[in-house]
């Protein structure tokens, strides 16, 4: 163990990550995702747009998972709403299948299309998930929509905290409205998920697990899952 | 502004907030429903407010010739839908190149474009996005945003009317208490104040330096030429969003004794795709978790090396272009926003294949 490696494990870590860690952290990320979850789109790394200054530089960019369609149970929306989670390809295959849990009448328009990016805040030194919603047509959701979609957990938050837990904003790279999960806190709690053990910070140990656990725990906000064996990597 | 640094802080503050851009309003063709169509508004928009806060001026100037219809305010520049969220004299140093005065700016009452611009819905709209603002300049600057979040209400409450009323003094009480320190001014004799400890210890040579380490909150709007231009009228126009790249990263600094770090320097660490000859290289990820080159999963990619030496062409903050060898920490202490952050415009020469189309 050479001095800065032994240096950088007495230094408590601050749950936050620099831009090139996010980079490796991403591969590691959409690596585990595809292996763990290969009947969901992967997430795919997307180098900064064309039209922007930094694309030239590999490392920068945003991870993308795209085309997610969320799907209504039309019976007991009030209490128990059951959320499914479909990759969109899929969906037009299960028009035929009759099953009333999930599909009622084979509302197509009702499914509500959503596209996640996760894309590193150098203020924050985190990552930030921002995300849009549309109708199969494409046309934008308003919010009050994307709400219902939304488990019960999270939209009471937002109610409370209005105009800082889901914000709208433009995203850092496309020029266009996105709405984004705030990351203020995220690093505190970060810490917590690794225990605010130090000793982990080496042999990349954290930068491989972050994404892992950060989105165990953002995925919630949408009710996405990550399945136990994903998780199972990053305890130890 | 030659003789920057012997204007003092408190001289250069109330300059900046007294900074106004006087713009020429035309209501846009399609919500004239009255002839004569009415005459635009000269209005005068106070550099670091926003564009929608306007609204109760222009109002009585248009309401009678509209159509009928919900209010939604938005502007635009030669076809451009302006972003409002970007504070007024930021977009006046940004599209027009060859300051026009007035600004010629054509408003809209209906027809939000939603898919372009975040929605505005008055004055909360843009209080928030401004707090938010605020919250992420905290962050940067201490690490998180507690001071922001702490705010008493009326505190609140006078931070952003202090701001819509472009009142400094009473900005300075509620911002003070935030204590949002970014550098010590140790190059600006400011000889009103009285000397404190730190003033007094950069006289003496071998006095370690002052200024801490630390972050800046800045946020560069980048646009590129590929050829060069003698004066500004020949600028291209920025008719696009996507001509504009907008990098939002703070600066990091790390004092070094007997040197200072100038303007020019801050800006090539936050380029430094473009300024591979800058002496600080790369600091934008200086952090305690920075992996060693070597054993690492990732290795670097050679092909983030840097590119080609641009060459800066302009660089205006609150619409002046200061000397690039200026002190950082002058400009920092002198030309912020009231959100904390340091809006820079910057023009850059960079060649056919790099620039931003």
């Amino acid at each position: 163990m050479n001095q800065k490696e032994s240096e950088r494990n007495l230094i408590p870590w601050d749950g936050a990550l620099s831009s090139s860690d996010f980079f490796c952290a991403a591969s590691a990320f959409s690596e585990k995702w595809k292996r763990f979850n290969p009947s969901v789109p992967p997430w795919l790394w997307v180098p900064s747009p064309k039209h922007h200054l930094l694309s030239s530089h590999k490392e920068e960019g945003y991870l993308s998972l795209e085309g997610m369609c969320f799907i209504k149970s039309s019976e007991d929306q009030k209490s128990c709403r059951s959320q499914t989670w479909k990759e969109e390809s899929s969906i037009s295959q299960e028009e035929e299948a009759v099953d009333n849990a999930a599909l009622v009448q084979s509302c197509f328009d009702e499914v509500n299309h959503y596209d996640f990016h996760i894309v590193y805040s150098p203020s924050y030194r985190v990552p930030v998930l921002y995300f849009r919603s549309y109708h199969s047509d494409g046309q934008p959701l308003p919010f009050d929509e994307i709400e219902k979609d939304l488990p019960n957990h999270s939209a009471k938050i937002h109610l409370e905290s209005k105009w800082t837990f889901i914000t709208q904003e433009e995203h850092p790279y496309l020029n266009r409205p996105w709405y984004k999960l705030h990351p203020c806190g995220t690093s505190e709690w970060m810490k917590l998920l690794f225990h605010g053990d130090a000793s982990l910070n080496k042999n990349g140990f954290v930068i491989e697990h972050y994404l892992v656990s950060w989105f165990s725990v953002i995925g919630q906000v949408f009710g996405l899952k990550i399945p136990l064996a994903m998780l199972e990597t990053v305890s130890c | 502004m030659s003789g920057a640094a012997t204007v003092s802080a408190s001289e250069a503050n109330k300059l900046v907030w007294e900074g106004a851009i006087p713009l020429l309003i035309h209501l846009h063709d399609s919500e004239v429903t009255t002839l004569p169509p009415p005459p635009p508004a000269l209005v005068l928009a106070p550099r670091l407010g926003y564009l929608p806060l306007l609204i109760s001026q222009l109002k009585p100037y248009f309401s009678s010739t509209l159509p009928p219809g919900v209010d939604t305010l938005w502007f635009e520049y030669k076809g451009l839908p302006l972003k409002w969220y970007i504070p007024t004299g930021v977009l006046f140093d940004l599209l027009c190149a060859e300051p026009e005065r007035p600004w010629n700016l054509t408003v809209h009452f209906r027809g939000y474009p939603s898919n372009l611009l975040l929605p505005c819905e008055g004055e909360d709209s843009v209080k928030w996005s401004f707090i938010n603002s605020l919250k992420e300049a905290a962050y940067v600057i201490n690490g998180n945003c507690k001071n922001v979040m702490n705010m008493s209400q009326p505190d609140q409450v006078e931070l952003w009317r202090s701001v819509l009323n472009g009142n400094l003094e009473s900005y300075q009480r509620v911002s003070s208490k935030l204590k949002l320190v970014t550098l010590e001014d140790e190059y600006t004799e400011n000889v009103n104040a009285v000397p404190t400890a730190s003033q007094e210890n950069s006289g003496e040579a071998d006095a370690p330096a002052q200024v801490k380490s630390g972050r800046i909150p800045v946020r560069l709007y980048v646009w590129t030429v590929t050829e060069d231009f003698d004066d500004l009228e020949s600028a291209p126009q920025i008719d696009n969003w996507d001509k504009v790249s907008y990098i939002n990263r703070p600066v990091e600094i790390h004092k070094e004794d007997g040197k200072y770090f100038s303007l020019n320097d801050a800006i090539k660490t936050l380029l430094p795709e473009y300024f591979p000859a800058s002496s600080f290289g790369n600091l934008g990820d200086v952090s305690p978790n920075q992996r060693d080159e070597g054993a690492n999963t990732c290795d670097p990619d050679p092909s983030s090396l840097p590119l080609e030496n641009a060459e800066i062409k302009l660089v205006r903050i609150q619409g002046i272009e200061p000397c690039l060898e200026i002190p950082f920490s002058w400009v920092v202490n002198n030309l912020m926003n009231p959100e904390y952050f340091l809006h820079i415009c910057i023009c850059l020469r960079v060649s056919e294949v790099n620039a931003v189309q």
